[in-house]
Formats: C-alpha cells, sequence, structure tokens
C-alpha cells in the first residue's frame, strides 16, 4: 500500500448556494488536508449534495471559491480533476454494458490506466466475482451501486474522493468493504469527502453539520 | 476625472436611473418620428418608379436596421454577462430580445406590404427578407430557451451562448442567402433595390432610425426594470419601491 | 489522451449496437420522409428530378435533428455525463469524440442510403458522386451545431421541439450550400464551389461547436 506523497490541501472560501430562491448555506469553508476525512451532514434538502458538487468543481457557488493548492478548481479544470474522483448519487453505469465494461470506461475517462485483471480485481474486492461479464441491466440495485463504487479500488493513487451517500443501497457486507477501501485511503495520506446518513465507524476529522449552519 | 463604471452595475442603483434614462428616451422617440414620418409621408417627393407605396420604406428598412443592430447588442449584453458573471448584463440581454423581434417582425410585414403593391405578390424570397425571417427565428430560438429553464442564472448562460453563435452564424446565414438568392433568381426581382435617394428620403429614413433607436433604448430599459423587480422581488430595495408606490 | 477519446466513441458505437432500435428510426424517417414527397408534389419525373437534391437535404436535416436528443440525453439521466465533465480530458475534446460516435450512427447512415433514395427521383446517375459527397461533408456539420442545440437544451421540457427552434436557422447556410452543390451540378455546372464551402464550414464547425457545447453542457448540468 504505497502512500500518498504531501497532497495539496482544499479549500472553501466563504461559499455561499442559493438553488432557486432559497439560500442553502452561506459564508461555508472548511480545509482539507492529506490524511483527513471530512463527513458532511445534513437533512435531506439541506443541500449536502450542492456542497459536494461545488467542491468538485460542478457547480458554481453565488459566492466564494474553493481552491487546490491555493488556486480556484474552476480556473484549474483537468488538472485538479484528475487528482479527484467523484461518485455521486447516480451510478453512472450503463444498463447495456458489462459491468467490467462500464468499470474499464470510468477508469479510462478519468485518465487511470485500468487492465483487465485489475478489473476483475477491483470487482471481486467488492464482492462482485462472477459478475464481470453480465450486462448492468441484470444486476440488483446494490451491486450496480457496487460496480460504481469498485471504481474506488483502483483509484488508490488519487489524491481526493468525493462521495455522495456511498453506502446507499447497500448490505451490511458491502457497507464494511466500503468503510475499508476509505479508511485504507485516508491512512495513505489521501483526503475523503463523503455524506452519509449512517452512523459510519469511519473517524470524522472534520465535520460540517449543514443544519447548524 | 475618473468614471466609477462600476457604480451602476447592481440592478439597486442602476434601477432608478433606468427610469429617468427611459422617460427621457421616450419623448426624444416620439419627437423623431414625429418629423421623421412628416417628412417621410408628406414632404419627401413621389418616386418616379414606385409612386407612393414606396414610402413604406421610411418605417421598413430603419427598422430592419434596428433588428440586426439590437441582436448584435443583445450579443454583446449576452457575452459581458457570460463572461463577468454579472446578473445586470444577462437581465439586460433579456430585456433586449423582444423589442428585437419586434422590429423585425415590423421589417417583414413592411417589406410585405411594399411588394405587394411593387411585385404583386405579399411575400417575395428576396434576400434581405428571407435573411430576416431566419433572424426573427433567432430571436424567438432565444427567448423560447429563456422561457424553458427556470433558473434565471443558467437561463442567462444558456441565452449568452445561443447568442453568441447566433452573432456568428449572422454573417454566414445572410451571405449563403445572398447566394441562394442570386442562384435562383434571373433578373433581380429585388425589394432591397432602393430608389435613387433624394436628400429629404435619406433625411427622413435617418430620422427615424434615430426613432427607433430611441424608442428601442427607452423599451428596452423599461422592460429591464421589470425584469429587475421580478428577480430581486426578495431583496430589501425592490419591497420598498413596491411600497412606495403601493 | 487519445485512448480515453477512442474510448468515449466505441462506447457509444457499442451501445447503439446493442440498442439496434436507434440507428433503424432514425434511417426509416429518412426514407419515409423523402418518399413523402412525391405524394404530395405528384409524381412528374421532371419536377422531381429538380427538387431531389433540395428534399433529400431537407429529409436528412430533420432526420439528424431528430437523432440530436440522443446525443447527451442518456448519459445525463445515468450520471455518465457528470463523469465525462470531471474527466482527464478536456470537455471540448471529449464532446468531439461523442459527436463523431453520433454521426457514425446517424449521419453516416443517411449518406449510405441518400443514392438510392435519389434514383427514386430519377436524379441522373453521374451526378450521385457530388450529391453523396455534400452530405458526406455536410452531416457532420449537422450534428456538430446540434450538439451545441442538444447541450443547451439538456433536461428541459418540450426540449424536442425547442432544440429544432434553435437549431434550424443555424442550418440554413448548411442546407443551402449543401442542396445547391447537387444543384449546380445538374444545371452543368461543376460543383466545385459549393462543396468546397462545405469543406470550410466543416472545418469552422469542427474546431468551435465542440468548445461551444462544451461551455453549453457546464452550464446545463449545473
Amino acid at each position: 500500500m504505497k502512500n500518498i506523497p504531501g497532497i495539496p490541501s482544499l479549500e472553501a472560501v466563504d461559499l455561499q448556494c442559493t438553488r432557486g430562491e432559497r439560500t442553502l448555506f452561506d459564508g461555508l469553508g472548511f480545509t482539507l488536508r492529506g490524511g483527513e476525512l471530512l463527513r458532511i451532514s445534513g437533512a435531506n434538502g439541506s443541500g449536502k449534495t450542492s456542497l459536494l458538487r461545488i467542491a468538485c468543481g460542478l457547480l458554481e457557488p453565488t459566492r466564494g471559491e474553493v481552491r487546490w493548492a491555493g488556486e480556484n478548481i474552476r480556473r484549474l479544470q483537468e488538472e485538479f480533476w484528475r487528482r479527484l474522483v467523484y461518485v455521486g448519487h447516480a451510478n453512472a453505469i450503463k444498463d447495456d454494458l458489462t459491468a467490467a465494461e462500464n468499470l474499464h470506461v470510468a477508469c479510462t475517462l478519468a485518465g487511470v490506466r485500468a487492465q483487465p485483471a485489475r478489473i476483475g480485481e477491483a470487482l471481486a474486492r467488492l464482492g462482485l466475482a462472477g459478475c464481470e461479464n453480465l450486462p448492468a441491466r441484470v444486476l440488483s440495485q446494490g451491486q450496480r451501486r457496487r460496480v460504481a463504487l469498485a471504481r474506488l479500488a483502483l483509484s488508490d493513487a488519487v489524491p481526493l474522493w468525493i462521495l455522495d451517500e456511498p453506502f446507499a443501497a447497500l448490505d451490511a457486507a458491502a457497507v464494511e468493504r466500503v468503510q475499508d477501501l476509505i479508511t485504507e485511503h485516508v491512512s495513505r495520506g489521501a483526503a475523503v469527502i463523503l455524506t452519509t446518513h449512517l452512523e459510519a465507524r469511519i473517524a470524522a476529522t472534520l465535520r460540517i453539520d449543514l443544519e447548524a449552519n | 476625472m475618473s468614471i466609477n463604471w462600476f457604480k451602476y452595475s447592481s440592478p439597486q442603483t442602476f434601477f432608478p436611473l433606468a427610469g429617468k434614462l427611459a422617460l427621457g428616451f421616450s419623448v426624444l422617440a416620439l419627437l423623431a418620428c414625429s418629423v421623421g414620418l412628416y417628412l417621410g409621408f408628406f414632404v419627401a417627393p413621389t418616386d418616379a418608379q414606385q409612386g407612393e407605396s414606396y414610402r413604406i420604406i421610411f418605417i421598413h428598412v430603419p427598422a430592419a436596421w434596428m433588428s440586426m443592430f439590437l441582436y448584435v447588442v443583445m450579443a454583446f449584453w449576452a457575452g459581458l454577462g457570460l463572461a463577468f458573471n454579472t446578473r445586470l448584463s444577462g437581465m439586460m440581454a433579456s430585456a433586449i430580445a423582444p423589442t428585437g423581434a419586434l422590429f423585425t417582425f415590423i421589417a417583414l410585414w413592411t417589406g410585405s406590404f411594399w411588394g405587394k403593391p411593387t411585385w404583386g405578390t405579399w411575400w417575395v424570397w428576396d434576400a434581405r427578407l428571407t435573411s430576416e425571417l431566419i433572424l426573427l427565428f433567432l430571436y424567438f430560438g432565444f427567448m423560447a430557451l429563456q422561457a424553458a429553464i427556470d433558473d434565471p442564472r443558467r437561463a442567462d448562460k444558456a441565452g449568452a451562448v445561443l447568442a453568441l453563435v447566433g452573432v456568428v452564424n449572422i454573417p454566414i446565414i445572410y451571405f449563403s442567402v445572398k447566394w441562394w438568392n442570386t442562384l435562383h433568381q434571373g433578373a433581380s426581382v429585388s425589394l432591397t433595390r432602393s430608389p435613387s435617394m433624394a436628400a429629404t428620403m435619406l433625411t427622413a429614413m435617418l430620422i427615424m432610425t434615430f426613432g427607433f433607436w430611441f424608442y428601442g433604448i427607452a423599451a428596452v430599459l423599461l422592460r429591464a426594470r421589470c425584469i429587475m423587480l421580478e428577480r430581486e422581488r426578495l431583496s430589501d430595495w425592490a419591497a420598498e419601491y413596491a411600497k412606495g408606490t403601493a | 489522451m487519445m485512448a480515453a477519446l477512442r474510448c468515449v466513441i466505441y462506447r457509444d458505437l457499442l451501445l447503439a449496437v446493442r440498442r439496434g432500435s436507434d440507428v433503424l428510426t432514425v434511417l426509416l424517417f429518412f426514407v419515409i420522409v423523402v418518399s413523402l414527397f412525391p405524394l404530395g408534389v405528384g409524381p412528374d419525373p421532371t419536377l422531381l428530378r429538380t427538387i431531389a437534391p433540395g428534399v433529400i437535404w431537407v429529409a436528412a436535416l430533420l432526420a439528424s435533428m431528430l437523432a440530436l436528443n440522443r446525443m447527451f440525453a442518456s448519459d445525463h439521466a445515468d450520471g455518465a455525463l457528470e463523469q465525462m465533465l470531471l474527466g482527464a480530458t478536456p470537455l471540448g475534446m471529449t464532446v468531439g469524440a461523442k459527436v463523431v460516435a453520433h454521426w457514425l450512427v446517424s449521419g453516416l447512415p443517411l449518406v449510405l442510403i441518400s443514392p438510392v433514395l435519389a434514383l427514386q427521383f430519377d436524379f441522373p446517375r453521374e451526378l450521385l458522386g457530388v450529391l453523396v459527397l455534400s452530405l458526406v461533408l455536410g452531416t457532420p456539420v449537422l450534428s456538430l451545431i446540434g450538439a451545441i442545440g442538444a447541450a443547451l437544451t439538456l433536461g428541459l421540457r418540450g426540449a424536442g421541439a425547442l432544440l429544432s427552434l434553435l437549431v434550424l436557422p443555424l442550418y440554413v447556410p448548411v442546407l443551402i450550400i449543401g442542396a445547391g452543390a447537387a444543384e449546380a451540378a445538374a444545371s452543368g455546372l461543376p460543383g466545385h464551389a459549393q462543396l468546397l464551402l462545405l469543406g470550410a464550414l466543416l472545418i469552422f464547425a469542427g474546431a468551435f461547436a465542440p468548445w461551444a457545447a462544451a461551455v453549453a453542457l457546464r452550464i446545463s448540468v449545473e
């Protein structure tokens, strides 16, 4: 398990997010360094997903900015996104492709080299051994979520993981596996941001509760 | 003297200024149009070839010029809003579109009125008229896109992309239509072959252009005020304004 | 980066093949629309011969537009589009790759079947080359311009009709020049000027449309 050399910090400065007429949060800031895990909690509709999308660079905040190594991520674009894995609510899984094909596409688009052997290993790590050549259409919700999360097993060199409800639709065994992946990654010196309802046994270094804000 | 360009870049400060400007330009527009129409319809001499019916060009040509000019201005404001993420620029672009569409429609309609007595048909596939028709579709497209998007910020930005793509395409569209027109028509039966301009005719047309321009500014500013009130209705200044005029 | 772009094209083609129906729908629409015209204007061979290039071009344009929604909609629905926005390759290039795949599925079949349809109109055999070449150069431009429209109207209600309104005015130059090529050839002039112009439009659109569509995608996904 290789360690990721000192990674730059992800800084959120004075973020304000307004969707429609509601201001979801205002004046929000945090600094996330390597080896830290940020957990964002709050009720449905409190802006957790919006905050994650702002942190990724998908959504532009109405005020404030997010910086990676001191530079605005919207200016860095691909440079930042190469150092990021984002697993959102949607699985980004194509029904007509097999699990292995889906994973291969996801990795190639992210710039991660993925040989077939490693793909098989990653799927096995998430408990999907034997499902590699099944079209995603026949997989259950939980299995599809695991195919989406299998990317993480191939992303040990990626310094920042941003995960939106990673444990949704997973059974207890799968939750364990994913928690292991995340804990390992943090101990490698990487940074992880996640939202979850579950009282995970992963120790969060930082917590942001959007309802309190 | 240093001009604070950004003083009026927020809806709150621009709102009262827009009101005063709109009033001023409305008066000027009324004056200019009255003078222009009088010159055009009563003073300018009868045309040797087309008789009295040519007088419609005093409305047709200025309207056509304004329709094209306003599209470029709209694209400019929209582009500014996209580049600098300013709210007011997007509002101005949205305010311009209906007035631009109106002028395009007037140009088309008056072109039709010109065609009937002159060439016997209500519509001629003349290069300029056809380009105006496509311009009308471009305006409608812009308005339809903005109407279909609920989030005003996304609407502004999407409209900006469309307006910029449109403005780049307008020369291409115009030249391709012109080429198509010359290829398909033997004799140049053209609405655009305007009668040789007597000085009064030219003056009248220029005055009408200014009249339309001033009207355009006034209408756009008034519409922009409505848009500002609507978008900022939850802010303090809008609430106070509403109370003040209630 | 080339690996990622090849992957995007391969993926889209694979999906189209496994779905199957998409290619056929567009093709059938094209054939049906072309067949409607003689039914509408009468079977007079001289008339049909004159209108053949225009009819085929308009039908290709409409069929191409029908397929545009597909470009980004399904990726948007299952979250794959977001991943492309966060990908390691510049979004403009990814969009370019998607347009290539889209053209291979929705544009190329039209081009390949056009000679058969032209013969239905008794279009002279010697001039088929110009017609097909004009479509080969023109249909990618339609896909490129259409990509911008598809990106702008992503996820909106009534997206299909709105897309047509946005995109058709921009299609007009391509239609005029494209149909003009075969028409010129039919009147005895070489259609070279139009074909060269189409080529220029293709290069221009190829250079700028993917980037405009990329900007539009980021706006639409927010």
